[in-house]
């Protein structure tokens, strides 16, 4: 039920995807900036699923505190690769954009420096799993890890905004202006991101589920 | 026992192992002097610039340095089973874990006290004009640093590459603490008071502590139990 579930996710997911490339090809380059632009709607949604990814790992890793139910770990460790991979190509999209617009590929601003100190917490909370190799051992440690990276992160937001910001100012929520139909292919895309997403976490979640059950299998193997 | 003697007596039990062994501070300040010589070989000290950025330089050395302190805070109770006879013992584990951090935090507050005036000679700053913010933004820098570097050691006592991984928690956490004690850090070298551009640092780093300390002391008993 699950592998069909994810199948037909996967098969939207590409789709979708297929679709919403073709279509922000075929747009007309932004007036200012030309084609470049349109990375936007890639850069944009990754962005929000990594943050949807940290904040699931937040509660799943709360959750598994208080019920210790191995799910949970699994689930806060499979979103929090997925979701470090997003931020990733976040990093790398708005750094092909930088090159083209200012000329540079990396700048201290306040947005970049966040999401990179961001991309560290977690990298740093999938190092602290690899470390440990005792299963209840590894899932209490990195759950409280997790805990301590997602309340670090509006810190970081908040201290390196005060720091510097040169970013240019979020197009949806104040300043500049996006056309209505482009509104809606940025929509759809966001969709087909998330799905992505979706689907990539699910795969790893039964990676994980398929794990946990040879542990058991060889723990009993070696009881025998 | 009430809970803040048994703070106490951790505490005292901590600083007194390592006031007989010294082998935490020695290294600490060895380190911390190390450091302060390797940085005159990357900046040039007679540039200008390098003068606002003095700050930032002293927060690296007390970071770097301050690791060595931390990272020997729970795996000195390894050897002899220590560890598993003080999670055993009548206390909870927010006791445990204040009395530890705050044996580090007069150790690491020891090796920064120290090595600010060395730095102050080898970098002609006169760093005590400004002396008591000074201090004020080393304690609550300092806490910081001590009450995530205290909860890392703890969590890293038993895994495998613990040298490694302390560091690699610790650093990217701190991110917003260091920027801050750094921010106000600078100034204050260079003779400036706090003044209401820099006070929010001050706050921020106030929140900083206050909310690590607060979450630490809540989850610590779950990591010290398993």
């Amino acid at each position: 039920m699950t592998n069909k579930i994810l199948y037909v996710l996967g098969a939207l997911a590409m789709v979708l995807l297929a679709r919403d490339i073709y279509v922000i090809a075929r747009l007309p380059g932004e007036v200012e900036q030309g084609a470049i632009f349109k990375i936007i709607f890639f850069h944009v949604p990754v962005a929000i699923t990594a943050m949807t990814a940290a904040a699931v790992a937040l509660v799943a890793s709360i959750l598994f505190l208080v019920t210790r139910n191995f799910r949970y770990d699994a689930l806060a460790v499979s979103v929090t690769e997925v979701g470090l991979a997003f931020l990733a190509a976040n990093l790398v999209t708005g750094s092909i954009w930088g090159r083209v617009i200012w000329g540079i590929w990396w700048t201290w601003d306040a947005r970049l420096t966040s999401a990179l100190v961001c991309w560290l917490l977690y990298a740093s909370y999938l190092m602290l799993r690899k470390a440990i190799d005792e299963p209840t051992q590894r899932a209490t440690f990195a759950a409280v890890w997790s805990i301590f990276s997602f309340i670090d992160v509006p810190i970081v937001i908040f201290s390196i905004k005060w720091w510097r910001t040169q970013h240019p100012q979020p197009v949806f929520w104040g300043g500049g202006s996006f056309p209505a139909d482009w509104g809606r292919i940025f929509a759809w895309n966001m969709l087909a991101v998330v799905l992505v997403g979706v689907v990539m976490t699910m795969v790893r979640l039964r990676q994980e589920d398929a794990q946990r059950e040879l542990d058991s299998l060889r723990r009993t193997a070696h009881a025998i | 026992m009430g809970f803040f003697r048994q703070v106490f007596v951790i505490m005292a039990k901590d600083l007194r192992a390592e006031i007989r062994t010294k082998e935490a501070i020695n290294a600490s300040l060895a380190f911390a002097l190390v450091i302060l010589l390797l940085f005159s070989f990357a900046f040039e000290n007679s540039d200008e610039s390098m003068k606002d950025n003095l700050g930032g330089l002293l927060w690296i050395v007390f970071a770097f340095a301050g690791t060595l302190v931390l990272n020997r805070s729970f795996a000195r109770e390894l050897p002899n089973d220590c560890l598993d006879a003080l999670i055993a013992a009548p206390i909870s584990g927010a006791a445990l874990f204040l009395g530890k951090a705050l044996a580090n935090y007069v150790l690491v507050l020891g090796v920064e006290l120290v090595s600010l005036p060395v730095f102050g000679i080898f970098y002609d700053v006169r760093w005590a004009r400004q002396f008591p913010e000074l201090l004020l933004v080393l304690l609550l820098g300092t806490w910081g640093l001590t009450v995530i570097g205290t909860m890392s050691s703890a969590l890293t006592v038993n895994i495998r590459l613990r040298e490694v991984m302390l560091p690699m928690l610790t650093y990217p956490i701190l991110v917003p603490a260091l920027l801050g004690a750094m921010q106000l850090t600078s100034p204050l070298v260079a003779g400036t008071p706090i003044g209401p551009e820099t006070v929010t640092w001050l706050k921020m780093l106030i929140g900083f502590d206050a909310i690590y300390t607060a979450v630490s002391l809540f989850l610590v008993e779950t990591v010290l139990v398993s």
